[in-house]
């Protein structure tokens, strides 16, 4: 047997009731879940940069700068998975140079040129603008004239100079949240316009991956802040660590009670993919929805971030709870994206049936491939973070 | 003097709304349903625009359609690439429905429900349907997917770039991503034959002209006589794809 169809036949062998011929094999792989996984991060951790910015919440101020790093960061490697994930890597400037105007898909490489150059790097530049200048006569050696490069050479220290960095950069927050918003949005849209497929066609999906995205994000933010607090040996900051988490809380709310509601509207409604849905949750998608993404991913964090809300234990109780909510939410988030991508394509379009996804170790699509990609952010993080350390920052 | 000219573009101004206003208003009212006409007729001009017609209760079963494809358009053989496939359905006494499709039917079929137990049994060719609005055509990011002026639903398999979008668009499972090419493959309605006025392979070995292939233009062609005499239904008719592939004596349980 030619060793490329072994994991096929191994699938054809799992198959549940009758599904199309070709439809066992999974079109998308676990590199499509971290697609709009890391999208989603990016969004988040902005929208929570932004809320500072434009609400100006003092407890949040120390994770400004770290979260608008953090975004940088995961959307510099955002569309790797997806480009590797293609039949024809090296077509991908297709969409680009020749964008097929109905394609919900065409529209990506856009949108995320638009977040990406005009937004992120002009906040990130602006804000540090006068820092590079600072740094350029101070630092020794290549640094000084690297960061004398990353000033564009507007040198300016004025009071007036930082006045307008400061305008722009207000500026630049308020274009930067319908951006994120479009950003995450418009990847819920890619998966809730797919007609063919009833477990993706909603008009909730941009909604629901919004939201997601924020709960990600933040959660995100608070596992790099409490991360760098601990590798530098710094106390964290308790009432940073409060607000995010009752941040963290509103917005989780808001996402559960979103994706309840379509859950909901699909069993009131019951039509005609209603039972294979139906089967689909409490079968294949037991664990990775009921378990990780409902229990870990959701309730566990919700009832103590709850709890918190009204009671404060130590505050090394609350360091810890912090943390594990983090992660907790990291997860289930992740298989959140995990119950759409996968979800989506483990039952048949015909409706009679299930096929089965074998996540591979190696290979283009396999589980070291996609562990590299949601390795790699974080080394571009701590690079950025030796490049530009917020905790250097000038006090304006 | 001043007064004068600004009274006057203020009243060039208010003509030009008021202008545009009822040329939106009147053309309104003379095209209300445009877009719904568009969308149920064919489009303008006299080439062939091809269809296909399928008769459930003339198909035996035998898949030779199916290896025909694959011999013609050289389809991987392993048992999961599929341009054209057999599909027999068995619905039991107690309305249960089974769906078996074993190597697309190229093997042959066999009957796992006792006869006592069935209500009905049939089978059921499926193919690309040529959607006139078809979903994956509009999800394509970069065009590779394209509808020919004849209705023909193709792959640019030299500009595709494998992203699977037009897979998952596909109401109808018609489309894999081509194991050696890594670009989305899908039938081509023998575009290379049809180009050249032979019928397609699958058309064409039917032993029992259970599959009709014809010019939905043409109001004396075959298949429009095949539309005309039987009640012809299309798969998944909610999905408002515009499908090319009618089929006589569908069941509703047909998927």
């Amino acid at each position: 047997m030619d060793p490329r169809y072994e994991s096929l036949y191994e699938a054809l062998k799992n198959v549940h009731g009758y599904i199309y011929p070709n439809e066992i094999s999974l079109t998308w792989s676990i590199l499509i879940v971290e697609y709009p996984y890391i999208t989603g991060l990016v969004a988040g951790a902005f929208i929570l940069a932004s809320l500072n910015r434009v609400f100006k919440i003092k407890a949040l101020e120390p994770t400004y700068i770290i979260s608008l790093l953090t975004a940088f960061a995961f959307l510099l490697v955002a569309t790797m998975p997806l480009i590797s994930h293609l039949g024809k890597p090296l077509r991908f400037w297709e969409i680009m140079i020749t964008p097929h105007s109905t394609s919900a898909m065409a529209i990506f490489g856009f949108v995320y040129l638009w977040y990406l150059m005009i937004v992120l790097l002009l906040e990130i530049w602006f804000d540090y603008r006068y820092d590079f200048v600072i740094w350029s006569r101070e630092k020794k050696g290549v640094m000084k004239y690297v960061y004398k490069i990353l000033t564009l050479g507007a040198m300016g220290t004025s009071e007036k100079d930082l006045k307008w960095d400061k305008k722009i950069g207000y500026f630049i927050t308020v274009v930067g949240i319908p951006s994120a918003f479009l950003l995450h949005g418009y990847v819920g849209f890619i998966f809730g316009s797919v007609k063919a497929n009833p477990w993706w066609s909603s008009v909730m999906m941009p909604v629901i991956f919004l939201f997601s995205a924020m709960v990600s994000g933040i959660a995100l933010v608070l596992f790099v802040y409490m991360g760098i607090n601990f590798i530098r040996k710094k106390v964290q900051n308790m009432p940073t660590l409060d607000s995010i988490g009752k941040y963290l809380f509103y917005i989780l709310i808001i996402d559960f009670t979103l994706e309840s509601l379509d859950q909901i509207h699909r069993i009131y409604e019951a039509n005609e993919s209603f039972e294979i849905l139906s089967m689909l949750v409490s079968g294949k998608l037991f664990f990775t929805l009921g378990i990780m993404q409902i229990t870990v991913g959701t309730l566990i964090p919700l009832l103590i971030l709850g709890f918190f809300q009204f009671f404060k234990p130590a505050d090394k109780i609350r360091r810890i709870a912090y943390f594990l909510i983090s992660i907790f939410v990291l997860t289930g988030v992740f298989f959140m994206r995990w119950n759409v991508v996968i979800g989506g394509q483990l039952f048949s379009k015909s409706l009679h049936g299930f096929t089965t996804y074998n996540l591979g170790f190696g290979g283009q699509e396999g589980f070291l491939m996609a562990l590299f990609w949601m390795i790699i952010p974080f080394g571009i993080l701590a690079f950025l973070l030796w490049l530009l350390p917020p905790w250097k920052k000038a006090v304006h | 003097m001043n007064l004068k000219t600004e009274k006057s573009s203020r009243r060039q101004f208010l003509n030009t709304v008021a202008l545009l206003t009822g040329g939106l208003l009147v053309s309104s009212v003379t095209k209300p349903f445009n877009g719904l006409l568009a969308a149920s007729n064919k489009p303008e001009g006299n080439e062939p625009w091809y269809g296909i017609g399928i008769d459930i209760e003339k198909c035996i079963g035998c898949a030779r359609c199916a290896n025909a494809c694959k011999e013609e358009n050289d389809v991987p053989r392993e048992p999961f690439y599929f341009r054209s496939w057999v599909e027999q359905y068995t619905i039991k006494n107690n309305g249960e429905i089974i769906v078996e499709s074993p190597n697309g039917g190229i093997d042959g079929f066999s009957q796992s429900v006792p006869d006592e137990d069935i209500f009905k049994s049939f089978f059921v060719p499926k193919m690309c349907n040529h959607c006139s609005k078809s979903p994956c055509v509009q999800v394509c990011p970069v065009g590779a997917t394209f509808e020919s002026k004849e209705g023909v639903v193709l792959v640019d398999s030299n500009y595709c770039i494998g992203c699977g979008y037009c897979v998952q668009a596909c109401p109808y499972g018609c489309r894999y991503i081509h194991p050696e090419k890594k670009t989305a493959d899908k039938c081509s309605l023998c575009y290379h034959r049809i180009s050249k006025g032979i019928a397609p392979a699958c058309m064409e070995i039917c032993p029992n002209d259970a599959r009709i292939f014809g010019n939905l233009r043409d109001k004396e062609g075959e298949l429009v006589k095949f539309l005309k005499e039987h009640t012809c239904h299309v798969l998944k008719p909610e999905m408002n794809t515009g499908s090319k592939l009618f089929y006589n004596a569908l069941n509703q349980e047909v998927k």
